[in-house]
């Protein structure tokens, strides 16, 4: 999977203050806001954010309440309808609205309840990668010596192969696939992103001075690790984390174009099948395929969003 | 830096040894068994289906397998024999590499050229329209599941304005790998470009910049030798590890394009549980990382004194 | 690598030339924020001759290192832009001067020290390299030649073991020792004027006299003009003939260095001047002026200083001061002095 969290290595210098910044700080005493309520003013008046966030909450509502969007059945097929009959766009929001497929299935109905599948295994994969990830690079970052040696080439094991690769293998020697086989196979192969940013940011926190600090006073591990060390790590972990939410649906869409992915109804199944009719009847793959970018944008450009606004150097 | 080489070369070790084990026990510990697979849903008889296992060896506990194939790739570069056909699994390689490798090294090309200049174009205008639209485009393109673009783009140039050919019969010829080539690259272009972006921007607010400029330097010269030379190190840095993600990606655009490369082989060899074919291949693009992420070391070193004294 | 010009072009004349190298004119520099436009320097006048050194003094965000980067040509426009003034440099205003003009200037015939050697010099090219740039860029040297020369200046910087070190990469250097590299970089095409911008801050109290002496003694040696930024009146005392006080993006104060520390006549400069430790005046509580620079947002009306001036008035608030000519109290001109103060007869004399 490509790495598209890895930002930069900063090699700019901190100070000059007086150089290059045409004020001195503005003396803007009047309330000192944390980190997270600076990032939030900043995002409400983010129009990215804001588009980002709408259309996730619009997708997750069609994920929970597919009924309010159409009345069709998605796996109904009724072949007199058939794909030769093209999509009446003027009919919003109707069976007919988007066509039929070639075995006379509604395209909308398949849209509204293919999302389902989508959303369960994003946040499904980044829930796993985040708790498995974030565990094994913080213990990784905290403790450091040989136990970071150990579990820095296991990482380098799992990265070694092929994202994709792996989750083929894996997903082949299961012939039900549900959402949770493939959660578990796209986990597998996905915590150690996760793991290498969670074991750098631990690495920078614990170098602090409250930490070594808490250290000092004699605080237990657990405590400075989650109650020092966590809340401190939280901004690039939610920054990644949401990206690659993104990034595993489209995952999940390409192991379904490579038949497999989820069995049932998906985007991703769609798009397969739809290709094949590409040339006579284009709407069964692209209507899915417009779906399925505009959720992987969302996504990434939440992320996105919220990095630069976590990320002072960017204002 | 002879110290710092050899100290990368021992880290490589278990790293080698770890993956392929990995692979290994995935393939051989999941269900599914390739003999069984030979035979179809008739299924063979008990006595024949034993002896073949045991002439591949397949009843052997799985770490002895392992190491008896571990064993054969480093004396004898023997990747075993593809249970399918009855040939060597080199065989099968030396087919199928030399097609991925002119996909994947034009892709790659296409990646760094494209990639980094749009990069350092809208990195230099930073915070402008130019930049913005590039922020834009990548972002889309990152998005954009690549089986989708591989349909799109083989549905318009291929069938509606037929200018070019919609599989590609022959691998050697760069007209038609031009395609798949583009569609491999796209989502590295994406990635490589904002990330040269993002460094750029960066580092053009640098002391050192600035101090390039008081100098009295050209412009080309403060960009092309001052601005550069730092910028590219997280560059180069995610271009090494592409080069198996490329390779990797290769399964999806051979897939779509028809093409008998190692994304194709390798696809097969997973539907039809051809166990041995799937480690050696596997474990051919294992190495190439390998390769790869070592001499991007290097080269980091050799661009940034900082590692290379540390 | 074929960026080779031709050499200095018209070898302006060093000495006996009247009129002084350098004459900032009623520069104004604003940058363009989301915040606002934000006023960095708001009218500065300030000349330096052959010779000479100009101590410019101040807080950060006085304007004091906008106005030395708007000399050197290398603000960031946008979202700086300067709006009004002159920087004649020989008499010519460099302002109208084209970018290419400009660039020939820079580095060749004024050249700039900056505070943090470590982030000012490139971190992946040898110092050898940094300083034969100059050499190659301006004057068409090979890349032998420019090394030969490297080496001599970093022998004049007094750096030891030059020729050893030359392919050395800035982190393998201390700190001072980069300073010596920056001042040598400086001073490679041997520029009629100096600016240092805080070329001592980032460094240990020891090494500091050490390398402001060098920068001290390589002046005097070229006889090259020198304009001193800095925030640390101590460092002023023995090298500089003349001072300027900036606040809030205009010069309070100007006198040759002696009469400033003797008599002040902002009470700015006075409060400055108190704020130093003394060894005479141990164990007193050490003075401090109250409250923080302005927001350049937001300058005060009137004298920028009121809100923090012990001396302040009703005028303080409602009229700015113009820098005036401060005279002895009999009306005696006092050559080179100046006071933006609407109370600096009582500030000088009282």
């Amino acid at each position: 999977m490509p790495d598209m969290t890895k930002s930069d290595t900063a090699t700019a210098a901190p100070d000059a203050v007086d150089a290059t910044a045409p004020a001195p700080q503005p003396v803007k005493a009047e309330k000192t806001r944390s980190l997270w309520g600076d990032a939030w003013e900043d995002l409400r008046r983010n129009k990215i954010f804001l588009i980002s966030a709408v259309l996730i909450l619009l997708l997750l509502t069609i994920t929970f309440f597919p009924g309010w969007f159409t009345s069709a059945n998605p796996t109904y097929g009724d072949l007199a309808k058939h794909y030769l009959q093209k999509p009446q766009l003027g009919k919003v929001f109707s069976p007919e609205w988007l066509g039929y497929d070639q075995q006379g299935r509604s395209v909308y109905a398949r849209l509204i309840y293919g999302a389902r599948a989508s959303i369960a295994v994003g946040f499904g994969t980044t829930i796993v990668v985040t708790i498995a990830g974030g565990l094994v690079g913080m213990i990784a970052g905290y403790f450091g010596g040989i136990i970071d040696s150990i579990l820095s080439r296991l990482v380098d094991v799992f990265f070694g192969i092929p994202f994709l690769l792996g989750t083929m293998v894996v997903l082949n020697s299961f012939p039900e696939r549900t959402a949770w086989v493939v959660i578990g196979a796209l986990g597998f192969f996905g915590w150690t992103q996760l793991a290498r940013v969670m074991r750098g940011a631990v690495i920078t926190t614990k170098q602090s001075d409250y930490v070594q600090a808490a250290k000092a006073l004699g605080a237990s591990t657990p405590r400075i690790l989650f109650r020092h060390i966590l809340p401190n790590t939280l901004a690039p972990v939610i920054v990644v984390a949401t990206i690659s939410l993104g990034v595993y649906i489209g995952s999940e869409a390409t192991l379904s174009f490579l038949g497999l992915g989820l069995n049932g109804v998906s985007w991703g199944n769609d798009i397969s099948d739809g290709g094949n009719q590409i040339r006579v009847a284009q709407w069964i793959m692209l209507y899915p395929s417009i779906m399925l970018t505009i959720t992987v944008l969302a996504f990434i450009m939440l992320g996105e969003a919220v990095r630069n606004a976590l990320d002072p150097k960017t204002r | 830096m002879g110290r710092y080489v050899a100290r990368r070369l021992l880290q490589m070790i278990p790293v080698f040894i770890g993956t392929t084990l990995l692979i290994f026990l995935m393939v051989y510990a999941l269900p599914g068994d390739p003999v069984r697979g030979l035979f179809g849903d008739k299924g063979g008889s008990p006595q024949v289906i034993a002896a073949l296992r045991h002439q591949y060896g397949l009843d052997q506990p799985i770490l002895v397998q392992y190491w008896d194939y571990m064993k054969g790739i480093i004396l004898h570069a023997d990747f075993g024999t593809q249970i399918g056909s009855g040939r060597p699994v080199t065989d099968v390689l030396g087919d199928a590499f030399p097609v991925t490798l002119r996909l994947g090294g034009f892709a790659f090309v296409i990646e760094l050229v494209l990639g980094i200049g749009l990069g350092v174009f809208a990195g230099l205008r930073a915070g402008r329209a130019a930049d913005t639209s590039v922020l834009m485009v990548t972002l889309l393109l990152i998005s954009v599941p690549v089986f989708v673009l591989g349909f799109i783009l083989k549905w318009i140039f291929a069938d509606e304005l037929q200018w070019l050919e919609p599989n590609v019969n022959d691998p050697t010829n760069y007209g038609e790998l031009l395609m798949p080539a583009i569609v491999l690259a796209t989502a590295s272009l994406a990635y490589v470009s904002r990330l040269t972006r993002t460094s750029i921007a960066e580092n053009m607010r640098a002391d050192y910049v600035r101090t390039a400029i008081a100098k009295g330097l050209p412009r080309r010269r403060v960009v092309g030798v001052h601005l550069m030379r730092n910028s590219l190190i997280p560059v180069v840095t995610y271009l090494g590890t592409d080069i198996g993600a490329l390779l990797g990606g290769a399964v999806v655009t051979e897939g779509i394009f028809n093409i008998q490369g190692i994304g194709g082989t390798i696809y097969q060899s997973i539907v039809r549980r051809e166990g041995t074919t799937l480690v050696g291949l596997v474990t051919i693009l294992v190495l190439v990382y390998l390769v790869a992420s070592l001499l991007v070391d290097l080269l980091y070193a050799v661009l940034d004194p900082r590692i290379r004294y540390a | 690598m074929t960026i080779i010009e031709e050499t200095a072009p018209v070898p302006a004349p060093r000495e006996g030339d009247d009129g002084p190298l350098l004459e900032v004119r009623d520069l104004h520099v604003e940058f363009v924020t989301r915040e606002g436009v934000v006023q960095a320097v708001n009218g500065v006048n300030y000349s330096v001759s052959a010779g000479e050194t100009l101590a410019v003094l101040g807080e950060s965000g006085s304007g004091k290192s906008v106005t030395a980067q708007a000399i050197m040509g290398i603000l960031d426009m946008p979202p700086a832009r300067i709006p009004q003034g002159e920087i004649l440099f020989r008499g010519q205003d460099m302002l109208k001067m084209s970018a290419e003009e400009r660039r020939r200037i820079r580095g060749r015939r004024i050249a700039m020290i900056f505070q943090d050697a470590l982030s000012s010099l490139n971190p992946v090219l040898s110092v050898g390299y940094q300083l034969g740039e100059m050499f190659r860029v301006h004057q068409g040297l090979s890349k032998k030649e420019a090394r030969t020369k490297s080496i001599e200046l970093m022998d004049k910087v007094k750096i030891p073991a030059a020729a050893a070190r030359v392919d050395d990469y800035p982190h393998q250097f201390s700190g001072g020792m980069r300073q010596r590299i920056m001042i040598a970089m400086a001073l490679a095409l041997e520029p009629d004027l100096i600016i240092a911008d805080e070329p001592t801050t980032a460094l240990d109290v020891t090494v500091q006299a050490q390398v402001m002496d060098l920068l001290a003694e390589l002046q005097r040696e070229y006889n090259m003009g020198l304009i001193l930024i800095t925030h640390d009146l101590g460092v002023v005392a023995d090298v500089a003939d003349k001072i300027a006080v900036m606040y809030a993006g205009r010069i309070v104060e100007r006198a040759p260095v002696h009469e400033l520390y003797k008599r002040p006549a902002h009470p700015y400069t006075r409060g400055l001047l108190d704020s130093i430790p003394r060894l005479d005046q141990k164990g007193q509580e050490l003075y401090a002026i109250k409250g923080l620079p302005p927001n350049l947002l937001r300058i005060p009306t009137g004298c920028a200083f009121n809100p923090r001036c012990p001396k302040a008035q009703d005028i303080c608030r409602t009229e700015i001061p113009a820098l005036v000519p401060v005279t002895e109290q009999d009306g005696a001109e006092l050559v080179g002095r100046g006071s933006a103060c609407h109370f600096w007869k009582e500030t000088i004399h009282g």
